[in-house]
């Protein structure tokens, strides 16, 4: 029988790889996007997972409000990635100290 | 039968995310996103959001992923520099990692997580949904969608290059003469400087 807190482990699971991408591929972005996809995933299915267990479905229309800022910042961080590459020819996080951060 | 579809999807859930923080290639990653993505929809037809499952697969993988898969090809990335530190960085990674998933574990299996699925009910989910979504929630429901307008136009702006556009200049195109458009040549005389050239 699966039981409330297996769906949250497995969310949890699915966080911390997210999590571990970013240590991992910290000069690559685009991967470092697609970690946040999904650690935005996990936390969507923590969402369902509680909507589904305490019988209401409000927790869904969070899901569906996440999907869309989710939809819009994938749309907009790829637009300022396209300008990165096409100013600067790479992708390279260390490259990118214009700011002297 | 719902344990054994459950932990198969998870199994496969966390090696597509493995997959994707680990493999070298982008467009790779990309795809192994995809399967991430498909996985989890799987996952959240079993806890009966149908109608998010489906919106999952056509707005992550139809829509969004295609997008990211795009870019990828479209940059030219070397990507030998782009994984230095991977080796220095993975001790740190797994440290943080494994520490994420022991204090979310020892939190989750609290007595108060171990509860049951509760009765079906017999209501289709979409139905559910669309009745919360345009009822308590409809001003944010608006407000989304003036999001995603934003993003459309600031996605757009951001790429545009402006030597790229093909305007129509009406006056221009009015007050154009004759002479600018249309040469006379005169073929007899061509013909006759050619034969006497060679």
């Amino acid at each position: 029988m699966i039981v409330l807190s297996d769906y949250l482990i497995l969310a949890a699971l699915l966080f911390s790889l997210a999590v571990a991408g970013i240590f991992l591929n910290r000069k690559n972005i685009i991967i470092l996007l697609m970690c946040i996809e999904l650690m935005l995933l996990a936390v969507n299915l923590n969402f369902i997972a509680f909507s589904h267990f305490s019988g209401d479905p409000a927790g869904q229309v969070f899901v569906f409000f996440i999907l869309t800022v989710a939809a819009a910042e994938a749309a907009i961080g790829l637009a300022i990635l396209v300008l990165l590459f096409r100013n600067l020819s790479t992708i390279n996080v260390a490259d990118l100290d214009r700011l002297k951060g | 039968m719902n344990a054994l579809i459950f932990y198969s999807f998870a199994a496969i859930l966390l090696f597509a995310a493995v997959m994707v923080i680990t493999v070298r290639n982008p467009v790779k990653a990309a795809l192994f996103l995809v399967l991430a993505f498909f996985t989890s929809a799987g996952i959240w037809l079993m806890l009966h959001a149908e109608f998010l499952a489906i919106s999952l697969v056509l707005v992550y993988v139809g829509a969004v992923l295609v997008l990211f898969l795009f870019v990828v090809m479209m940059l030219d990335i070397d990507v030998a520099p782009l994984k230095e530190g991977f080796a220095r960085y993975l001790p740190l990674g797994i440290l943080v990692a494994a520490l994420i998933v022991v204090e979310m574990i020892t939190v989750l299996n609290a007595p108060a997580f171990n509860i049951a699925a509760p009765e079906v009910v017999e209501e289709s989910n979409t139905k559910q949904l669309g009745r919360l979504l345009y009822t308590v929630y409809v001003y944010p429901f608006e407000i989304a969608s003036v999001i995603l307008t934003v993003a459309i136009v600031a996605a757009i702006t951001l790429t545009l290059r402006e030597h790229s556009r093909k305007l129509q200049d009406i006056s221009k195109q009015v007050a154009v003469r004759r002479e600018d458009r249309v040469r006379l040549v005169n073929l007899r005389k061509k013909q006759d400087e050619g034969d006497q050239a060679p």
